[in-house]
């Protein structure tokens, strides 16, 4: 479905990103993960356009995207959601969503009807999957930072992705907060048919959810695979697992 | 928001509306002038918030399309004797352009750059206005703007102007509740989140600035007709600078805020200027007072004390609030 093939970028000389490799199937839990620096994120912004690639392709459903503004990748089925919460603080939490929504249904420049009384269905609905439905009329601003995150995955709901990219969506939340974070995204990816592309720090989230992980190092690609066959790849552990992060 | 505009929450405005229509006949023609000129004042203000406040846009040099718009209207009428109909509707197209054409190049910049090129391309106009002598009549303007006396004397004019600026503060609210306004909204607060979730940002911005830039054409087209002349000043910084004070002391996130804005502000001018030149030490005290106490403007501060929702509270963390 997804497939990054040899991708560069640099930064001032720096190579965030050197000659990664990935293939994410359809329906598929894949996970990204490495040390503080990799390039996951860096990565992530190459995949959605938010940033453009020196080297390399990403290809979409066999089409090539790696050239196109973020709003058109949104377009071909691409959502996502941003390591550091990036929602609108003065919406409503309904709002927020809502954005979403009316810009997948080609909306968003409607002048002289009101917006309240569109896509409210569509909205509540995802609203009610994440189980923020009950703060819906809350600022977004206000909302705890479990909430944030989870607000965040909700918004990249609002586009109906074919695929969600999120990056570290458990961040900064509690052991409980995860579990129940990741059981959320695993109960997602089964109800939407969604295809999850996602990275994070906590290796037993990672190796408990993903069906297939690649890992970084350095900006580049050591192997992307299994993760029983991940685990037990010398490199890898060298490089990551057995140092001093975890 | 409110959920519906029911009958009930329409009847303060309805009210209003009928102490403005009956004030004519009982004030002074002076005070009517005054409270015409804040109509047109206010109007100017609104548009620039459509952009400022709620598209979170430093279009800082937004009196320009104002100027625009009342010189259009002048030369339409004054040069090429157009019938004024014709001229009422083709002025603020012609703003509209200016300000699509400045706004192509600015939307591709962002913050403080936006705001430079902005005040930079805004200058550029002032100029052709000031020194394009044989048809502007550069710094002289132009004077006796050929306006029927049914529409421009004192309580006429008064009704024309308040018609036409009920009318575009109805447009403005719909166009404000809508899910271009909303959108609008989410992109002053978050333009990657927008772009990501498949809005064109750029597109969406531009297609602001020229809405804005209408309406300040209208605003322009009425400044004629109260006034019948044109200057140079109007697309003046000076100007520009005048019109975002308003929206900051009226509250940027509100809707209504910058009338109240205007209104603060042409009375100031007025009143404290027949005491003294240095009325706008007046208005610079009162602004950082507002600043330092009413965050949220001051139309603001009253919507939050009414606990109304319709005003975004502020502290939406991250320093967002400093920023704007």
């Amino acid at each position: 479905m997804l497939k990054v093939e040899n991708l560069y970028k640099s930064f001032d000389k720096f190579l965030a990103v050197n000659g990664a490799e990935l293939t994410v199937e359809k329906g598929q839990l894949v996970a990204v993960i490495g040390p503080n620096g990799a390039g996951k994120t860096t990565l992530f912004n190459l995949i959605t356009g938010m940033l453009k690639p020196d080297r390399g392709r990403v290809v979409f459903n066999g089409e090539e995207i790696s050239k196109l503004p973020p709003h058109d990748i949104c377009r071909k089925g691409i959502a996502r959601s941003f390591q550091i919460a990036t929602i609108f603080p003065r919406l409503t939490v309904f709002k927020n969503v809502q954005v979403a929504v009316l810009s997948q249904q080609r909306k968003s420049s409607t002048l002289f009807r009101p917006a309240h009384r569109m896509a409210v269905e569509e909205t509540n609905r995802i609203l009610s999957s994440v189980g923020l439905l009950e703060k819906a009329e809350d600022l977004a601003g206000s909302l705890s930072h479990g909430d944030h995150r989870i607000l965040e995955i909700a918004i990249a709901l609002g586009n109906e992705p074919r695929m969600l990219i999120l990056d570290e969506p458990t961040a900064g939340m509690s052991p409980d907060e995860t579990s129940a974070t990741m059981a959320l995204i695993k109960r997602l990816a089964e109800t939407h048919g969604l295809t999850i592309l996602f990275c994070e720090h906590d290796m037993d989230v990672v190796f408990n959810t993903a069906q297939s992980i690649m890992v970084m190092h350095y900006g580049k690609t050591i192997i992307q695979g299994k993760p029983e066959v991940v685990k037990n790849n010398l490199e890898v552990q060298d490089a990551y697992l057995g140092g001093a992060d975890a | 928001m409110l959920k519906t505009l029911s009958l009930k929450s329409l009847l303060p405005y309805a009210v209003l509306l009928v102490i403005l229509l009956i004030l004519p006949p009982i004030l002074p023609r002076f005070y009517t002038y005054i409270i015409t000129l804040i109509f047109v004042t206010a109007l100017l203000a609104m548009s620039l918030n459509m952009v400022m406040g709620h598209g979170g846009l430093f279009q800082f040099h937004h009196g320009v399309f104002y100027g625009v718009g009342a010189y259009a209207f002048a030369l339409l009428l004054f040069k090429a004797h157009m019938p004024m109909w014709l001229g009422f509707i083709a002025a603020p197209v012609i703003a509209a352009f200016a300000g699509f054409l400045i706004g192509w190049f600015c939307v591709r910049l962002t913050k403080l750059y936006f705001a430079m090129l902005q005040i930079s391309l805004g200058s550029l106009l002032w100029a052709i206005v000031f020194r394009w002598y044989s048809l502007t009549n550069g710094d002289d303007g132009i004077h006796g703007v050929p306006i029927p006396s049914s529409i421009s004397s004192s309580s006429n004019a008064y009704y024309f102007i308040l018609f036409f600026f009920v009318l575009c503060l109805v447009v403005m609210y719909l166009i404000h509740r809508s899910p271009f306004g909303m959108t609008l909204q989410a992109i002053r607060d978050n333009p990657d989140r927008c772009s990501a979730v498949g809005i064109n940002v750029r597109r969406h911005q531009l297609m602001a600035i020229v809405i804005a830039t209408f309406f300040a054409g209208v605003a322009g087209v009425l400044f004629v007709v109260l006034e019948k002349s044109v200057f140079p000043d109007l697309l003046f910084w000076v100007l520009s600078l005048e019109i975002c004070i308003m929206c900051l002391l009226g509250g940027w996130f509100t809707f209504a805020g910058p009338i109240l804005g205007a209104a603060i502000t042409v009375a100031l001018r007025t009143f404290a200027g027949i005491y003294t030149e240095y009325w706008t030490l007046i208005l610079g005290v009162l602004l950082i007072i507002i600043i330092f106490f009413l965050p949220e403007g001051v139309m603001g501060f009253f919507l939050q004390k009414l606990g109304r929702s319709g005003v975004k509270e502020g502290a939406p963390g991250r320093g967002q609030h400093a920023e704007g």
